[in-house]
């Protein structure tokens, strides 16, 4: 877009007001804001012995999970769009042909790197058959890189520790597939 | 010249020239689309996508008459006078409809596609297509089946245009493939017993405009959007086939051939498709070892640089010569700076054209591809190289006879063959049988003679080596190969080398004492110049190649 183009709005600064030109009266107002909230009701939480309330974890953007289908299969179908999606390149899906007569590939590896992952939630869009969503589990932790590399079974294990808190979005929000 | 008129823009054509309506209009700027459709094949006019509204205009009155009704773009021939509409309202709802009759029977797994990305019936349907579909979703079936060692074809997928059937036909004259049943039961099929099973059968899948044939060789390993491709040229056979290398992260995923009608117009064979996995085959060799009193120990390439040449000198200042094996895996700009590198420390060393692998005759398609029995790309450029410092062209043979007479105090072979018919390098043969290898190394461990050995793999003689250098595969060289029939084309490396690997130019490079990058265009312009037959290489080669001897001719 140029500066020149008809939708930019150039605005003029107004000139400065007495107050504004005396510089205490807004010096006052500044530390009263300051001073309400070192008296006021506290946002912050003592991590981790308190535990932050998430709103709505349905919208909330954790740690991903894996979902299965109704016969405990991997529901992914290894189609690599979230791979394709991920703006942090931190999917990556090895695909082989599927043992199942409905499906036509899965993936043989899936790895996502939760220290690369910037938790966008792209993935969660991107995904044809809501196999990958976040879920509200925040509590991510290792001891080294190579911990934090979920790969297909410890994705798996997230879905089967949150799936009865989290029920699957697609469902609960009308779901296309 | 005769006049085609392509939605009013007037457009000449070559009087002897016959073209269909979808290669005029292409001409004009104005792609038709096209399913069944390949200049490759006949013409069965099926997919009724290419339909157009035609006239023709009348030479002395001017006055345009059109045909009633649309008719097949592919099927009818651009005359002198022919109008072409192709933007008209009745081509484009016609074109909507084609692509809503297709898509009632295809099954829209897009994602789990291989063809994704790169299908047409995708491409048309966003094009030409309507946004709504009429039919009502079926439930994924996948009708997947094998009908050879190198294709499984996913019949729910195909839109019928019997482009594989013709390819098998025509092109390859084996036949396998038909179409079994009629009307909307119709399905691609192989005869029972008889499976897709030709030299060329990994081109269907190249054809089939959506993802009917799958590769299984490629078959979900990568979305084809993660591929980058790059111009190259097959290394398996003195054709030189004109490809597409598609890689990823330096990883090769596949071969695709690139149009080229002086080469191999659309094809390659399957033994150049698939003859790329020993680019990352793990036992390649990666590391320089230098032999010192008995025992080969890893070396640095700043080492070789330094003290191969010094170590080269030694040995022809006892008196012997130096001989050379110019491999025809090297091109042109590398074997040339090679034969300088050899010239310089020796000025009578002897340069020979190296081992040329050969299996089998040369096989002709009824398509007009041939499959050369020489298993090596240059060799008609090493020749010329050759030429250009002793015009006897020494071969191999009388290499080994030079070392087995004693004359060479010194011996340096370029190797980098391929392991043969794509087979993996632990399963193939090498390319230097234990006989010849023993005679060899025999001779040179007597006389003490520096044997120098570049090569892909370990193979009898790389165990006699003084200096073992890995060399680079075919993808990771760059510069100009001369097929078998003078044809020069030239190439960019894709992918870089494994870790470690210096490709052969690099090296030759450095060792001449340049400076900078190896530049193949700067040693093309020295050997055009020093070298009538290479001549033609001085300026830059257009994408297709060009013809060595017509420069040839014309400088005589």
């Amino acid at each position: 877009m140029k500066p020149t183009d008809p939708d930019v709005h150039w605005i003029e600064e107004r000139p400065l007001g007495l107050t504004e030109k005396l510089y205490l009266p807004l010096v006052l107002q500044g530390l009263t804001t300051t001073a309400r909230h070192l008296v006021g009701k506290k946002v912050t939480v003592s991590y981790p012995e308190e535990r932050p309330a998430v709103g709505n974890p349905l919208i909330y953007r954790g740690v991903h999970r894996l979902n299965r289908d109704e016969e405990g299969r991997v529901k992914c179908v290894a189609c690599f769009l979230c791979a394709t999606a991920c703006p942090a390149h931190c999917i990556d899906i090895v695909a082989t042909e599927s043992p199942w007569p409905d499906r036509e590939k899965y993936p043989e590896s899936f790895q996502i790197d939760e220290l690369r992952c910037i938790f966008c939630g792209m993935c969660e869009e991107a995904c044809p058959v809501d196999a990958v969503e976040l879920t509200s589990f925040l509590d991510l932790t290792g001891k080294s890189r190579e911990e934090m590399i979920f790969d297909k079974e410890k994705l798996l294990s997230v879905y089967d520790m949150t799936k009865d808190s989290e029920p699957m979005k697609s469902e609960s929000l009308g779901g296309t597939l | 010249m005769p006049t085609v008129i392509v939605d009013g823009r007037e457009i000449e054509i070559g009087a002897d020239e016959r073209l269909n309506c979808i290669e005029a209009a292409r001409r004009a700027g104005t792609e038709i689309p096209h399913y069944c459709w390949h200049p490759g094949l006949s013409v069965v006019a099926s997919c009724r996508m290419c339909l157009i509204e035609v006239g023709s205009r009348d030479a002395e009155t001017g006055k345009i008459s059109m045909v009633p009704k649309l008719v097949p773009g592919c099927q009818t021939p651009a005359k002198d006078g022919t109008v072409i509409v192709t933007q008209s309202s009745t081509v484009i709802e016609s074109r909507a409809r084609v692509e809503e009759a297709l898509l009632i029977d295809h099954p829209i797994d897009c994602p789990i596609c291989d063809k994704a990305g790169e299908c047409l019936l995708q491409d048309y349907h966003f094009e030409h297509g309507k946004a709504e579909r009429r039919a009502d979703i079926l439930p994924f079936t996948s009708k997947k089946r094998d009908v050879g060692p190198t294709v499984t074809l996913f019949a729910d997928r195909c839109i019928m245009c019997t482009r594989c059937v013709r390819f098998t036909r025509e092109v390859s004259g084996t036949g396998e493939l038909m179409v079994n049943s009629r009307g909307s039961k119709e399905e691609i099929d192989i005869f029972p017993g008889y499976p897709l099973d030709n030299k060329l059968s990994g081109n269907v899948v190249d054809l089939c405009p959506v993802g009917a044939l799958g590769d299984k060789d490629f078959l979900y390993q990568q979305r084809v959007w993660f591929l980058k491709r790059d111009e190259g040229v097959c290394g398996g056979c003195s054709a030189g086939c004109s490809i597409h290398v598609e890689h990823n992260q330096d990883t090769v995923y596949r071969l695709k051939p690139r149009e080229n009608q002086h080469v191999n117009k659309w094809w390659i064979c399957d033994e150049g498709r698939y003859g790329w996995h020993h680019l990352h085959d793990p036992q390649r060799l990666v590391e320089p070892t230098h032999r010192q009193s008995g025992q080969s120990l890893p070396t640095e390439w700043s080492h070789v640089v330094s003290e191969l040449r010094a170590n080269l000198n030694a040995a022809v200042s006892t008196g012997g010569r130096l001989g050379v094996a110019v491999s025809p895996m090297l091109t042109v700009e590398e074997a040339w700076m090679l034969c300088t590198l050899a010239r310089e420390i020796d000025p009578q060393a002897l340069l020979a054209v190296g081992h040329v692998p050969s299996r089998g005759e040369d096989e002709s398609f009824p398509g007009g591809f041939t499959i050369r029995g020489e298993k090596c790309p240059n060799r008609v450029g090493v020749e010329h190289v050759i030429a250009a410092f002793d015009p006897t062209v020494p071969k191999w043979e009388s290499l080994l006879e030079s070392v087995e007479a004693g004359r060479c105090s010194a011996v340096w072979i370029t190797a980098a063959y391929p392991p043969a018919g794509s087979r993996p390098a632990a399963e193939s043969e090498p390319w230097i049988d234990e006989a010849t290898a023993a005679r060899v190394a025999r001779l040179c461990e007597q006389t003490g003679t520096c044997l120098v050995v570049q090569d892909l793999f370990e193979s009898p003689l790389s165990a006699h080596a003084t200096w073992l250098l890995p060399a680079a595969g075919f993808a990771e060289r760059s510069g100009t190969w001369v097929n078998h029939a003078q044809w020069a084309q030239h190439f960019e490396r894709a992918i870089r080398p494994p870790s470690g690997v210096w490709p052969e130019g690099r090296l030759f490079w450095n060792m001449l004492g340049r400076r900078g990058l190896y530049d193949p265009a700067a040693i093309r312009r020295e050997a055009a110049a020093a070298s009538t037959a290479l001549a033609a290489l001085a300026e830059d080669l257009p994408s297709v190649g060009l013809d060595l001897r017509l420069q040839q001719l014309a400088t005589t």
